[in-house]
């Protein structure tokens, strides 16, 4: 839930956390992976229908946005499978569909597995509101979802899991299975590094089965190099923003915004002040790019790369405050990417201070770019330029 | 008078033959931080710029009487690291490594409520007394002995606000990068309460950012215990909900929790006044002082 999901995992498609958690014994519905007609018919076929055509796309509101339909015949699959292969689901191109056999359910059940980040532990958590955002439900009516702190060091005792299960108020006839899966759950939270696993909703049929509808399993990016069978996972879940992918290749902390002036800096914290130094003084960002620690030249240059890349940007701001970093490398990072062009795609102010920034200045080829000595005229200078630029 | 470091502090620094942890070892000796002992597995033995280096932190502190650890260790063994200082009773571990795996992190959080020693970090920039000792990769250059208290999350906005202040003839008793990770040994309320606690510390500049509740805890822990006068800036007013600006823990959740607004109000209902600029905290420490 909303507690932590962020950009800092690797979120699994949910064919992929599905067979995450059916290997690992949580009973999930029949289903099969189509990427075109032919195929959804076939799956549909082998399943039998009723089936759900689900898309295999990471955005939330799948369902509301189109991206499922629940389907009785051959015609239904074709016109479902035509209408949402290729469809744009909220930015994002739908190139796949799980089909699923269709649970006849009689109630639907939250389960989900994170981390409390206020209280450095993991939290279980049930809820007899299944089925719909559970985001909305923890605003709306935060007692409906139960919940219990795991100790890490021993992991959840049986006790626990039913504890949880009993508060939320789960139906005696499932609470059993229920806490099995919400076990199973916390077991491969723990194993597969996971920041959240969850299950909603977690069907109850008619006779009183649990069947996993949905799954969703995300990954501590920090902690793949331990995860390798989910790491090869993420290669096939990749996606997002076009800018935002080169990013991901460059190795930069970055996300785009939608304004005009453009924004390179070394640190998390500074670069957010920069930020906010640009609306402060009457401009609008175009991005938040970070950098990093210790950045030689060549990341430099690629830093200018992404932010010239976007079309919305008009002027640059250069904000170095060197620790680890050091001016002459960031100076001669500067100098190699605008040496390459013939004219200037945008005008770039540079603000250097902190390590080697009387060393950066001597090398840094003024004829490119404007330099200031503070924070606050840097800002200011690139704020004009990105006016000059639009008028 | 300082907090949690000073000239008599004796440091080893676990990973101190990797590439960061002999450039800054050199960096920390050369402000004058005692670096007693390195601590490697394996390395035990030999030297690093005249450090001994020891094979575990135990035997740093037996032979050196080390007292405190810097930890420069990759991710995948730095929570072993942090683990191995924590067990060990030094008073202080300060750990720079970013991105060790946050279950990792829970394991730690959870010794510990187990031992006395004090954990720095992880993901942060360390912990400086200007003109005695400095524990991490802060440029000790911008730093000057004075009676400003620093506590921030972020490094690179320390040094911006260190800066403003440095310019201006105002120096710090210590400064404290806390580290941008969502789950962090020593917090706001622990920094603001040593800094309180010390009789040198006139004023006291705290640097939040978006993400997680913490600045709203401080906020609360000032109204209630802190008689120094303390300046406020909260980072990331224009980052959108769902984000993460960096820092693992700086990001505003979709149900709106952890937004700049609610931390500069919390900050101002304390009586803390917040600066827009770095150059307005400078101004108004300026004026407290």
């Amino acid at each position: 839930m909303a507690e932590v999901s962020d950009e800092f995992t690797m979120k699994l498609h949910e064919y992929q956390a599905k067979q995450v958690f059916a290997d690992a014994g949580i009973p999930t519905p029949d289903s099969a992976l189509a990427s075109d007609v032919d195929g959804v018919l076939e799956a549909a076929a082998d399943i039998g229908y009723p089936v759900a055509i689900k898309a295999q796309v990471q955005v939330g509101g799948r369902g509301k946005a189109g991206g499922i339909e629940l389907v009785e015949s051959d015609e239904e699959a074709r016109e479902a499978a035509e209408r949402i292969i290729g469809m744009d689901l909220k930015g994002i191109r739908v190139e796949r569909v799980l089909v699923e056999e269709a649970v006849d359910f009689t109630n639907e059940l939250y389960v989900g597995v994170t981390m409390d980040r206020g209280e450095g532990k993991p939290v279980a958590m049930v809820s007899t509101k299944g089925g719909v955002n559970i985001e909305e439900v923890a605003e709306e009516d935060p007692d409906a979802i139960a919940r219990e702190h795991i100790d890490p060091s021993f992991g959840m005792q049986p006790y626990q899991a039913r504890k949880v299960v009993f508060d939320a108020g789960v139906d005696r006839a499932v609470a059993t299975d229920v806490a099995g899966v919400l076990s199973t759950l916390y077991d491969l939270w723990t194993s597969k590094d996971g920041s959240d696993a969850e299950i909603n909703p977690l069907m109850v049929t008619a006779d009183d089965e649990v069947v996993a509808a949905d799954a969703v399993m995300n990954i501590d990016e920090d902690a793949l190099f331990r995860q390798p069978e989910i790491a090869e996972m993420g290669e096939e879940a990749a996606g997002g923003d076009e800018l935002e992918q080169k990013a991901d290749e460059y190795g930069f902390d970055y996300v785009r915004l939608d304004g005009s002036v453009g924004i390179i800096g070394n640190g998390a914290g500074l670069v957010m002040t920069t930020l906010d130094l640009v609306d402060y003084y009457g401009g609008s960002p175009a991005n938040f790019l970070d950098v990093g620690g210790g950045a030689k030249a060549e990341r430099i240059t690629n830093a200018l790369d992404m932010v010239f890349s976007d079309d919305n940007v008009d002027s640059v701001v250069f904000n170095i405050f060197g620790g680890i970093t050091r001016g002459d490398e960031v100076a001669k990072g500067i100098n190699e990417a605008l040496e390459a062009f013939d004219e200037i795609p945008k005008p770039v102010v540079v603000r250097l201070a902190g390590t080697n920034w009387e060393e950066g200045m001597e090398i840094l080829n003024e004829d490119l770019v404007t330099v200031e000595q503070t924070l606050e005229d840097a800002v200011q200078r690139s704020v004009e330029y990105a006016e000059e630029g639009e008028a | 008078m300082s907090v949690l470091v000073d000239e008599d502090t004796r440091v080893v620094v676990q990973g101190i033959t990797g590439g960061e942890g002999k450039f800054h070892a050199g960096q920390m000796m050369g402000y004058g931080t005692n670096v007693v002992a390195g601590a490697v597995p394996g390395k035990g033995g030999q030297e690093v710029d005249g450090v001994p280096v020891y094979d575990t932190v135990d035997q740093a502190v037996r032979e050196e009487d080390a007292d405190a650890s810097v930890i420069f260790v990759p991710p995948a063994f730095a929570g072993d690291a942090i683990f191995e200082a924590l067990d060990t009773d030094l008073d202080l571990a300060v750990a720079i490594t970013e991105g060790i795996p946050t279950q990792d992190m829970a394991r730690v959080n959870k010794r510990l409520t187990e031992t006395d020693t004090r954990l720095l970090g992880p993901n942060c920039p360390g912990i400086i007394t200007p003109g005695e000792s400095k524990l991490g990769i802060l440029p000790g250059n911008i730093f000057a002995p004075g009676d400003v208290g620093l506590v921030s999350r972020s490094g690179t906005l320390t040094y911006q606000v260190v800066d403003s202040l440095t310019n201006r003839g105002i120096g710090q008793t210590t400064a404290i990068g806390i580290g941008g990770d969502p789950i962090i040994g020593t917090d706001f309320v622990d920094a603001l309460a040593a800094f309180e606690d010390d009789p040198d510390t006139e004023a006291i500049v705290m640097c939040g950012e978006i993400g997680g509740e913490d600045e709203e805890e401080a906020a609360q822990y000032i109204a209630d215990h802190v008689d120094t006068p303390v300046v406020g800036f909260i980072a990331g007013r224009t980052a959108p909900p769902g984000k993460r600006m960096g820092h693992a823990g700086a990001i505003v959740s979709g149900s709106g929790t952890g937004t700049a607004e609610s931390k500069i109000d919390a900050l101002n209902d304390a009586g803390v006044p917040v600066g827009d600029t770095p150059e307005e905290v400078a101004d108004s420490v300026e004026s407290i002082l």
